[in-house]
């Protein structure tokens, strides 16, 4: 039986002989905004690219979405549709325009007209902050615009889950504040969040819970006050210790 | 006889002109077609050589690296005089385009390969992400990119299978060339093969400058 909307069981992966996730069980609840944090190589990224499977993982473990399980063949472009995801280097379409590049999946997933589809791109290039970039190619704009054109692209499906895989690392800073505050507003829409992320400060005031991870494995789960407050395991202490006080 | 009048002599050249022009025809015909059906064939070979089963990939392997390895002049000799043993009796034009498709499809494979292989991960990963299938994913974001990318070496490929026309002419296709030795002969002046080296150049050299241009602009775009 699966309690979580994002039901994670037993999740084992491995990179040859690497064991990359130890057995992460993980529950997350509809609506839900979980921030993952970890040193780099914790598995956090691997983490969330296994929950839309563009990780295979071991055959014993499980991920449910909605109850639906993550497995290849037919259901997987189901549960991808319902998963949308945004990446650190952004990955929009440079041969397309922003219009293009949110149109796209609509169009060809949802089999959205042309009308409707370039309607909800400019809805959400609106909601982005961005409805004056609609005609150019991605690589006219900053790395922030980029990435705000490609949460939009990832909304336009109208997903119920969003996977954020280090939104912000790639970003200049003064371009970061502009990305998290989209990510902000989204939060208040009731969609589901999964944030791989290293900003501790939008971890503490949006997330509904906060993840260690370490070595592969899920170190400790609490709510941001907790978990910056009283954490109970050493491993985030000293983790915290490191990017906190300097 | 001096220099001009063996081999500039306008007279003969003048009077050979119409079958230069026919030989011409055949070439560009013999050209194109061979060009498309490479494509063709060449794309089909790069998605097997990519995305089918084991033992299909490996075939489609062996098929590209023989055909890029064999001579295309030994190719046409088999097609044209050796097929007709077990039955297979082509014309001249279907040996030629046959053997000019087989080789350029192995070639064209390669291309296309290139071109998707250079195409970053994170492409692949947010059109998989958005929910598109294998062939959407192809169509709409894969090779509108790669295409740009190998339109200067498939250029150079199109250049060669144009020139590896004048092959033909030993399975008495009467091409470009095959029409410049018969006028040749005919007038016993060789004026006729310089004024068939000027055609192929006047068609040739206009497309060896653009895929310079081509290159030149797209590592631009890449700085």
């Amino acid at each position: 039986m699966m309690s979580g909307y994002i039901s994670i069981r037993n999740l084992q992966k491995f990179y040859g002989h690497y064991h990359a996730l130890r057995g992460i069980d993980l529950e997350i609840a509809r609506g839900e905004v979980v921030c993952v944090v970890g040193p780099s190589g914790s598995g956090k990224s691997t983490l969330i690219r296994c929950i839309n499977r563009l990780e295979d993982f071991f055959a014993d473990s499980a991920i449910h979405v909605d109850g639906v399980p993550v497995l290849p063949g037919a259901n997987l472009a189901k549960v991808r549709a319902e998963v949308g995801m945004v990446f650190q280097s952004f990955n929009l379409f440079p041969h397309l325009t922003v219009r293009q590049n949110i149109m796209l999946a609509p169009r060809r997933v949802r089999g959205t007209t042309k009308a409707a589809a370039a309607a909800q791109a400019d809805q959400l290039l609106a909601r982005v902050g961005l409805e004056s970039q609609a005609e150019k190619y991605p690589s006219g704009l900053s790395g922030g615009q980029q990435q705000r054109v490609a949460i939009a692209r990832a909304l336009a499906m109208e997903p119920q889950v969003l996977l954020f895989d280090e939104p912000t690392s790639a970003l200049d800073p003064e371009m970061v504040g502009e990305v998290l505050d989209v990510m902000r507003d989204l939060a208040q829409t009731g969609v589901t969040m999964v944030v791989v992320t290293h900003e501790m400060g939008f971890a503490r005031q949006v997330a509904d819970r906060v993840i260690f991870m370490d070595g592969g494995e899920v170190i400790e789960s609490a709510p941001p006050a907790e978990f910056f407050s009283a954490p109970r395991e050493t491993r985030t202490r000293n983790f915290l210790h490191a990017v906190l006080d300097h | 006889m001096d220099l001009f009048e063996t081999f500039l002599n306008f007279e003969v050249l003048a009077r050979s002109f119409p079958m230069l022009l026919k030989g011409l025809w055949l070439t560009l015909k013999l050209g194109a077609a061979s060009i498309l059906a490479g494509l063709v064939l060449g794309l089909a070979l790069c998605m097997m050589r990519l995305y089918s089963v084991r033992p299909v990939q490996i075939l489609t392997r062996i098929y590209i690296d023989v055909f890029r390895s064999i001579p295309l002049l030994v190719l046409l000799i088999i097609v044209y005089y050796a097929l007709p043993f077990v039955g297979v009796r082509l014309s001249p034009f279907a040996s030629a385009m046959t053997a000019l498709t087989m080789v350029s499809g192995a070639y064209t494979a390669e291309i296309f390969r290139s071109g998707i292989e250079a195409i970053p991960k994170g492409q692949f990963e947010a059109a998989a992400a958005l929910g598109l299938g294998h062939r959407q994913t192809m169509v709409d974001v894969i090779l509108p990119q790669s295409i740009r990318m190998v339109i200067p070496p498939l250029t150079n490929n199109s250049i060669n299978v144009v020139k590896d026309t004048a092959l033909a002419s030993v399975v008495a296709m009467p091409d470009l060339l095959k029409q410049a030795t018969q006028a040749q002969a005919l007038a016993a002046n060789p004026s006729p093969l310089i004024g068939a080296a000027a055609i192929y150049l006047a068609f040739l050299l206009p497309l060896v400058l653009l895929v310079s241009r081509l290159e030149r602009r797209l590592n631009r775009g890449k700085a």
